[in-house]
């Protein structure tokens, strides 16, 4: 979107699709990756977990085979203080 | 017991290595690593505190980036034995997500779980806690049981393949110290697994009585990080778990009704 946004938007508008993710809807261009929203959210995957509809995804290698699709829940998440 | 080496030492040595699920640590105090007010000051606290076990929890990655949660960018994991919770978890099916997802940090397979069952008291609920137990022990968690002061459940809990079992001192950040002394000794006393005493210690004293019902450990977060110097006291729960774990170890004297004088009573001058 905000390579669309950069170009005026006067270029034909890409497919996109929206999802859940962190339980707030998103819209990302249509054949992104989970390595493609992680890059966009500017996340290193080494320090999060990723759950996608309801599957944790262990293997962070798949990240970048894995393609989201229209009304995914993802759930992004990581270590915080905690007793 | 050569007491000219307890006396040169710096610390006093242990007979006993403190050990869970065969793993040896070097401190049986562990700490939690919420509620600080800055990381720097979290990391200071640890480190005066001398735990090698820290307890964190799993939330959402705030994708706003208001504020810097992330706890491994302050945390270093090789120095560090990370131990996550399940806090705020109020069923046994929330709670294996949570301890799932944990895992899947790849760090360890082990996991403090917390399964709560009111959210005034934040009191565990020991039936979604035992269902919780069983299933991760089978999925091949090392499991360390949150639990209240009850001893039919921790041997339940035991039995279900908990590699600790953790009761409460008092409340969650209650700050009340050890409420039922009679109700942990008794948990110690029954259970083969290390029982360690979380949640409720307040203050130096307190971490001291509870070490001193011969316990194998104590885990708190508030008790340090709500201190108004939480630096200084995670120093003082560091002597006072030292200190409570040896005085348990000396054997106390017994407790009289009467007093028993401390000097000769013989050789007084005569009137």
């Amino acid at each position: 979107m905000r390579e669309m946004a950069a170009a005026g938007g006067t270029e034909v508008a890409e497919r996109t699709i929206a999802l859940q993710v962190n339980g707030v809807e998103r819209t990302i261009p249509a054949g992104w990756t989970l390595s493609d929203l992680l890059a966009s959210l500017e996340l290193d995957a080494r320090t999060v977990v990723v759950e996608r509809n309801g599957t944790i995804l262990r293997d962070r290698s798949s990240f970048a085979s894995v393609e989201l699709a229209t009304a995914d829940s993802v759930e992004i998440v990581h270590f915080v203080g905690g007793g | 017991m050569a007491h000219a080496d307890l006396l040169s030492s710096a610390t006093l040595t242990d007979p006993q290595p403190f050990v869970i699920a065969g793993r040896e640590f070097r401190s049986r105090l562990m700490v939690g690593t919420g509620k600080y007010a800055s990381n720097a000051q979290m990391i200071e606290a640890i480190e005066a505190s001398g735990a090698e076990v820290v307890t964190v929890a799993v939330r959402r990655v705030d994708l706003d980036r208001s504020k810097d949660e992330a706890i491994l960018h302050h945390l270093d994991p090789d120095h560090f034995f990370l131990l996550a919770n399940t806090a705020g978890c109020y069923s046994a099916s929330e709670a294996i997500r949570y301890a799932r997802l944990a895992r899947a940090a790849g760090f360890n397979e082990w996991v403090k779980l917390e399964v709560i069952g009111d959210q005034q008291t934040l009191l565990p609920d020991t039936i979604g806690l035992l269902q919780a137990t069983k299933a991760l022990v089978d999925e091949g968690f090392k499991v360390l049981a949150y639990t209240n002061d009850d001893l039919v459940t921790a041997l339940k809990l035991e039995e279900a393949g908990a590699v600790a079992v953790m009761p409460l001192a008092s409340p969650i950040g209650s700050g009340l110290g050890m409420l039922n002394p009679f109700a942990i000794r008794t948990i110690k006393q029954r259970l083969s697994v290390p029982v360690i005493v979380d949640a409720g210690v307040g203050t130096a004293s307190d971490a001291c009585i509870v070490m001193e019902q011969g316990v194998d450990g104590i885990l708190m977060n508030t008790g340090i990080a709500a201190a108004q110097d939480p630096i200084r006291m995670a120093a003082a729960m560091k002597a006072a778990v030292e200190s409570g774990r040896h005085a348990y170890l000396a054997g106390r004297m017994p407790r009289r009704e009467v007093a028993v004088p401390s000097s000769p009573t013989t050789g007084m001058l005569g009137s």
